[in-house]
């Protein structure tokens, strides 16, 4: 009797996670669809598409923030791929301790409190004429996104068995043909999971684009930021969502892609 | 030396302060199969690698065909590697893999086609040209690399212990195969291996390398026959030693009976490489357990030929590997392993009759009391 009985707690603590994860997404569902929702009423009063069609007719702030961001988040991942391939060939190839220590060094920019960083940053970068250029942003994105693009791949270079290498190269390929034939296709993967990794973190990255971009460069969690502070909370809802959009697809994507002897091998 | 297809002279590699090959000097003419045999450690790896160019080299020369190689990058040796790890890329098919070498040195599509399907025909893999690399067995995957290799008909091959991960049954297949390829294609080949059977059945020569010194060089009868240090003899398969005590006795030596062992006198010409006949005082004598019979001790030389030196001892063990019975036998304070054909049991006073010809004589180091 009562079999269900001590599956009780489990499905209470079960359910107390889904509405953590869930709650604050179904919250952000509920406002894209709100046409009318005012306090004190727990549920919207009336549903419709209206700011939907707002955000996305042509030449909206939403559609032009859409394309700044996704150009910054494709330049900052060239910048990315084209320092952190040679750098983490080179990582890879390394003896350890001295990798150790240079992979520290990308966690840097990380360690210290971002907005002080920024502001700074910001500074410099009004010097140099720097300030309100989509390449400001892209630099600023681009240092934040090093660590991750640095880190995975050098973990996919490492998991290159250097027998691989030396095959090639026995055989008649010079460093650098055996480099692009044999050592790239087969870090592909992890430098495709890295760039995707990059291209999220632009994407969504607020802190660093708020002090060099504005007000001249509008990315998409800017025009959030700005919504939300001005009550069009329908607005700010629907850029959420399209914002979540790539997120998860790409992480399906990376998930498929990331292979287990190439994540055992990140940062060490 | 000049006319050597590969000369090695005076090789000194270093892995950071430790020199791990030491003054290595070696010539193999054209066509001859070496193989390179030591235990794990040893330098036959690093000897391998440094002829390849994976390794630099301290001190010394390597001369192909009279070129001079020591710096030359691995890509312009002209050699080609099977690894132990076979190295077959996992992005490419079977196909892609033989003819790689061929694309790199720009040879026309139909050619390579040509080729590939004639390599994959006599490594016996036809129809396995679009298969990928992981949908093959071990025993495939290994001709692949041996074909990946072939295909560029290299000047030397260099063979890095690539039958270890093969099942022990194919393992006996794949060594014939391989020596009669060679043979048929005359290719100079440098097999590295740990395993003396393989070595033995495999090469013409073999280089027995210890603590990255050459230890011995020769035909695999006379490494086998013939050692010229303990270190040879026991790696050979002449395990057991014993200490014994000799003086000069007319053209040779006279072995000094001892409390475990009869009396023998021993030619000059039955003395092996490792002893001068004019030698006086303790020596250790190696042999191996299946030149050994076994006998009773009915008083030392009556049941036993002149020539035989005799042990007497008592078994310790017994088993039965197939063939002949393998005995532990109990000698003073030593055992040996010795086969014989009869059955015998734990406990029983046995002779251990070792002829002249099964004993390699060496000075006893002074270091080891009783080899």
């Amino acid at each position: 009797m009562r079999a269900w009985l001590p599956w009780l707690p489990r499905a209470i603590v079960l359910g107390l996670f889904a509405f953590i994860i869930f709650g604050p997404l179904m919250n952000l569902v509920l406002w894209a669809f709100a046409e009318q929702w005012y306090f004190p009423h727990k549920l919207p009063l009336a549903y419709g598409l209206k700011f939907w069609n707002q955000v996305f007719k042509p030449r909206s702030d939403a559609i032009g923030s859409l394309v700044t961001s996704i150009w910054i988040a494709l330049f900052t991942v060239g910048a990315c791929l084209a320092l952190a391939i040679p750098a983490g060939y080179a990582l890879a190839r390394l003896s350890l301790p001295w990798r150790a220590a240079i992979m520290l060094a990308f966690l840097l920019p990380q360690a210290f409190p971002s907005l002080a960083v920024y502001i700074n940053v910001a500074r410099i970068f009004y010097m140099f004429g720097l300030n309100g250029t989509i390449t400001g942003v892209v630099l600023v994105h681009t240092v934040h996104g090093l660590v991750f693009a640095v880190w995975i791949t050098t973990a996919a270079f490492a998991a290159v068995d250097r027998d691989l290498e030396l095959a090639a190269r026995n055989i008649g390929a010079s460093g650098l043909v055996t480099f692009f034939t044999v050592t790239l296709p087969l870090a592909a993967p992890g430098i495709m999971a890295s760039a995707i990794f990059v291209f999220l973190e632009s994407l969504d990255e607020f802190t660093g684009t708020f002090f060099v971009g504005v007000p001249d460069v509008t990315t998409l969690p800017l025009l959030m930021f700005t919504a939300s502070l001005a009550g069009n909370y329908q607005i700010a809802a629907i850029t959420a969502l399209i914002l979540l959009v790539p997120s998860v697809g790409f992480m399906l994507f990376v998930e498929r892609f990331l292979k287990a002897d190439v994540m055992a091998k990140v940062g060490a | 030396m000049a006319s050597a297809a590969l000369d090695v002279v005076e090789l000194e590699v270093s892995y950071g302060p430790v020199r791990v090959l030491k003054q290595v000097s070696l010539a193999v003419a054209a066509g001859e199969f070496v193989a390179l045999l030591g235990s794990s450690g040893c330098g036959k790896t690093t000897l391998l690698r440094a002829i390849s160019g994976f390794v630099s080299v301290a001190a010394g020369r390597i001369g192909v065909s009279g070129r001079d190689i020591t710096h030359l990058p691995p890509d312009k040796r002209g050699m080609a590697m099977v690894f132990q790890s076979y190295a077959l890329w996992p992005h490419m098919t079977t196909a892609q893999i033989i003819g790689y070498g061929l694309r790199l040195r720009k040879v026309p599509k139909p050619e390579i086609a040509e080729r590939v399907r004639a390599i994959l025909a006599m490594l016996k893999l036809e129809g396995l040209g679009e298969r990928m690399v992981t949908q093959l067995s071990g025993g495939q995957r290994q001709r692949v690399a041996l074909g990946r290799a072939l295909a560029i008909n290299p000047e030397i091959l260099l063979l890095d212990e690539p039958l270890s991960n093969l099942d022990a049954r194919i393992r006996e297949e794949v060594r014939h195969e391989i020596k009669a390829l060679q043979h048929k294609l005359g290719i100079t080949t440098i097999h590295v291996t740990h395993d003396r059977e393989e070595a033995m059945v495999m090469a013409d020569r073999i280089v027995i390398l210890d603590a990255g010194q050459i230890a011995q060089v020769g035909a695999p009868e006379e490494v086998y026959n013939r050692p010229t240090s303990t270190f040879v003899a026991a790696f050979m398969g002449a395990g057991n030693a014993i200490a014994l005590d000799v003086r000069p006795a007319g053209n040779g030596l006279a072995i000094a009976a001892g409390a475990h062992n009869s009396a023998l006198g021993i030619a000059a010409s039955d003395l092996g490489p490792g002893l001068d006949a004019g030698h006086s005082g303790p020596v250790v004598a190696h042999f191996r357990g299946e030149a050994a019979r076994l006998g009773p001790v009915d008083g030392p030389g009556q049941a036993w030929p002149s020539d035989h030196l005799v042990l007497t001892g008592r078994i310790v063990q017994a088993s039965y590997p197939g063939g002949h019975y393998r005995y532990a036998v109990a000698v003073g304070d030593r055992q040996f392993m010795v086969d014989d054909a009869q059955r015998l049991s734990v406990g029983d006073a046995v002779g251990i009759g070792l002829p002249v010809h099964a004993l390699h004589l060496f000075p006893a180091d002074p270091q080891k009391p009783g080899g």
